[in-house]
């Protein structure tokens, strides 16, 4: 019989390969060669310095999405407001990297901090509303969402600047960019945020498999009423995972305030960055060391598919399509074990 | 006399803007009501809005001033067969809900603008030249007070869609097939062992929720957007969402809270012109549904209660 340590790398990896197989049959579908496809997506991913640099910048938020929605799946939560933890983040780290003057040993700390806080109050709101009254954390994770866009846009045009739509540039001393990392790179946009993400990976791994916190946080996810017997406060262990979940996803608007971009524009949809968070969390089996292999993954297919459409004349989205799909395969994982189990059965 | 013009140019555009989220909030409470959670709305309005912008420019030429209703026909049918992806997962995969229902966004949106980019060549289409015009009705816009109000210068989809709430209601509530929905959500096993087809009626409920959120989809893009991209759907479905919620779950509470956030959203639309509500910033009313939801959700406006067995995938035979 197949150990479920097995089938949690089988799955993942063969929801990948289906995935990746749809996408070559809608490539021959309408008419485009799926190996020159997906030849543009290896080569807008690794063909030079500077793509790679561009993929590992875009592997660095999902990281931080990655591990926020991961952690409060580990306590039993969806966290599926990452993407407004994100935006709010990003405007902490913006308002604070361009109001504050430090040196950088004061500021860039305070900087990434104060993102990490942002992120954190907008997951304790979420995570409050479902310890104290029970209501349910998707939903209000969901509408945060639309308040920290609508919010954040407000006040990046009446707080941070006089009517602009995007603020000003962050103070050097708060930079995560590095120029030496560009110019290695071929002018892309890397910056020293992915080591602060590994951190953070290792953090979510210290803290989940070794500490007492991380046990009581795992045990609530896995059944609160056997926790609440054990002597554990549910309630505090729900609102703590979804603060440190929230701490995550404000990280990753760091990462882009401090890193990317440098500053902040009014955006009108969402950044994405949560959503995919999501993608990246399931596929990584919501563990630390698997949301940072899936990110990598994600960043390569993102970056990469950005140059299907000038090579082999691809329309990028046909990312998006895979993407969705490897989900929806992750998700049905239910049916992967029985046809895996079949197999087996027969094959004996 | 003020307040009465006040009235007279907000109650069209609340109309105006409530019609897409009532369809589609009330596909919501179909799902929902039989047990499946449903975040896709969202994906299942995209889908909805790209068929109904492709059908009405194809057709255009050969049916007329027809099109828009035709469109609107088609991208029922079609946001029905879609819908089929998020029941196969979730009810006969044994998915999670939520998950499968973000895939379904996913999907639709990358699958919109993928086949936008193949036929059209950029990444909107061009613009409708068969969307639906609002009317006035005869006689009835020339009562006095009422008249202006009410049948002046609306558009026939938002009387279809108030029309709808009470179709859904009576269905749920007046027939057979309604308490077999309803049951289903609430205590599946109980209804199985009543010889009720759990696995049916989810599907059917949750096809029935993609066509009304085709239809809200197709609304909204031949009423307000007139085209497709990227940017045509951003939150209504998740809007729709929050009105499913905000109405208990109930068709009629569900209307009452896709209007109400229809009037939100004309309000910051026309609130420069208003008096009183000139001073007050627009982000208030932008972010009040989203806010309303939350509060409505922590009981502080009444509790609002979701069928006992959401999210739960039924398994035939377990306890």
């Amino acid at each position: 019989m197949f150990s479920s340590r097995m089938f949690n790398i089988l799955v993942p990896v063969i929801s990948v390969i289906l995935g990746l197989i749809a996408g070559a049959l809608i490539m021959l579908i309408f008419g485009y060669n799926p190996i020159l496809g997906y030849q543009a997506l290896w080569d807008g991913a690794f063909g030079n310095v500077y793509f790679f640099g561009e993929t590992v910048r875009q592997v660095t938020p999902y990281i931080f999405t990655g591990l926020a929605v991961a952690f409060a799946f580990r306590s039993g939560l969806f966290n599926i407001g990452a993407e407004g933890q994100v935006i709010i983040g990003w405007l902490a780290s913006v308002w604070i990297g361009t109001s504050l003057h430090a040196p950088m040993i004061i500021h860039l700390p305070i900087t990434i901090i104060g993102a990490a806080l942002a992120g954190a109050l907008w997951g304790f709101l979420p995570g409050l509303l479902k310890a104290r009254l029970g209501v349910h954390e998707v939903i209000v994770t969901i509408m945060m969402n639309y308040i920290a866009l609508h919010v954040s846009n407000a006040m990046i045009r009446n707080v941070l600047t006089d009517g602009s739509d995007s603020t000003e540039k962050v103070a050097e001393s708060a930079l995560l960019s590095s120029d030496w990392l560009m110019e290695i790179t071929g002018y892309s946009r890397l910056h020293y945020g992915i080591l602060i993400a590994f951190l953070a990976a290792f953090i979510m791994w210290f803290l989940l498999e070794k500490t007492t916190i991380g046990y009581e946080l795992r045990s609530v996810g896995f059944n609160r009423h056997a926790s609440e017997y054990a002597g554990m406060s549910v309630g505090k262990n729900i609102i703590l995972a979804m603060v440190i979940s929230g701490a995550f996803a404000g990280l990753a608007g760091a990462m882009e305030g401090l890193g990317t971009f440098g500053y902040m524009p009014t955006n009108s949809s969402f950044t994405n960055l949560g959503f995919d968070g999501i993608a990246v969390a399931l596929l990584g089996g919501n563990t630390a060391i698997g949301s940072v292999i899936a990110a990598f993954l994600f960043g390569v297919l993102k970056i990469g598919s950005l140059n299907m459409p000038t090579t082999a004349g691809v329309p990028g989205e046909l990312v998006e399509i895979v993407i969705a799909l490897i989900i929806f395969f992750v998700a049905s994982s239910y049916i992967i074990r029985w046809v895996i189990l079949r197999f087996k059965k027969e094959g004996k | 006399m003020a307040f009465i013009e006040a009235l007279q140019s907000i109650i069209p555009i609340a109309l105006f803007f409530s019609a897409p989220l009532i369809f589609t909030a009330l596909g919501g409470v179909f799902s929902e009501r039989s047990g499946v959670v449903n975040i896709g709305l969202e994906g299942l309005m995209v889908m909805g809005a790209f068929v109904g912008v492709v059908f009405n420019l194809t057709f255009a030429n050969v049916f007329g001033t027809f099109t828009p209703w035709l469109s609107m026909i088609v991208a029922c049918i079609v946001s029905a067969l879609f819908s089929l992806v998020h029941a196969v997962a979730s009810v006969t995969f044994r998915a999670d809900q939520v998950v499968s229902g973000v895939a379904i966004n996913f999907l639709a949106l990358g699958l919109g603008v993928f086949l936008t980019k193949q036929w059209y060549g950029k990444g909107q289409t061009d613009m409708v030249s068969q969307p639906f015009y609002s009317k006035s009705i005869p006689f009835l816009s020339d009562i006095p007070f009422l008249g202006p109000i009410f049948f002046k210068g609306i558009y026939y989809t938002s009387y279809l869609a108030i029309v709808l709430a009470f179709v859904a209601w009576f269905i749920l509530y007046h027939t057979s097939f309604g308490l077999r929905l309803r049951s289903v959500g609430e205590h599946p096993m109980a209804a199985d062992t009543n010889g009720i087809n759990v696995y049916l009626m989810r599907y059917v409920a949750v096809m029935i929720s993609g066509a009304l959120g085709g239809l809200g989809g197709s609304v909204f893009a031949l009423t307000i957007s007139f085209n497709f991209s990227q940017s045509t759907i951003v939150g209504q479905g998740f809007m729709s969402l929050a009105a499913v919620i905000f109405g208990k779950w109930h068709p009629l509470g569900a209307m009452g809270a896709a209007l109400f956030f229809g009037f939100a959203q004309s309000l910051s639309v026309i609130s420069s012109g208003i008096p009183l509500l000139a001073d007050v910033p627009k982000v208030y009313l932008t972010i009040a549904p989203y806010v309303l939801t939350i509060l409505a959700l922590a009981g502080f406006i009444g509790r609002a209660e979701a069928p006992k067995s959401i999210g739960k995938p039924y398994i035939k035979g377990t306890r």
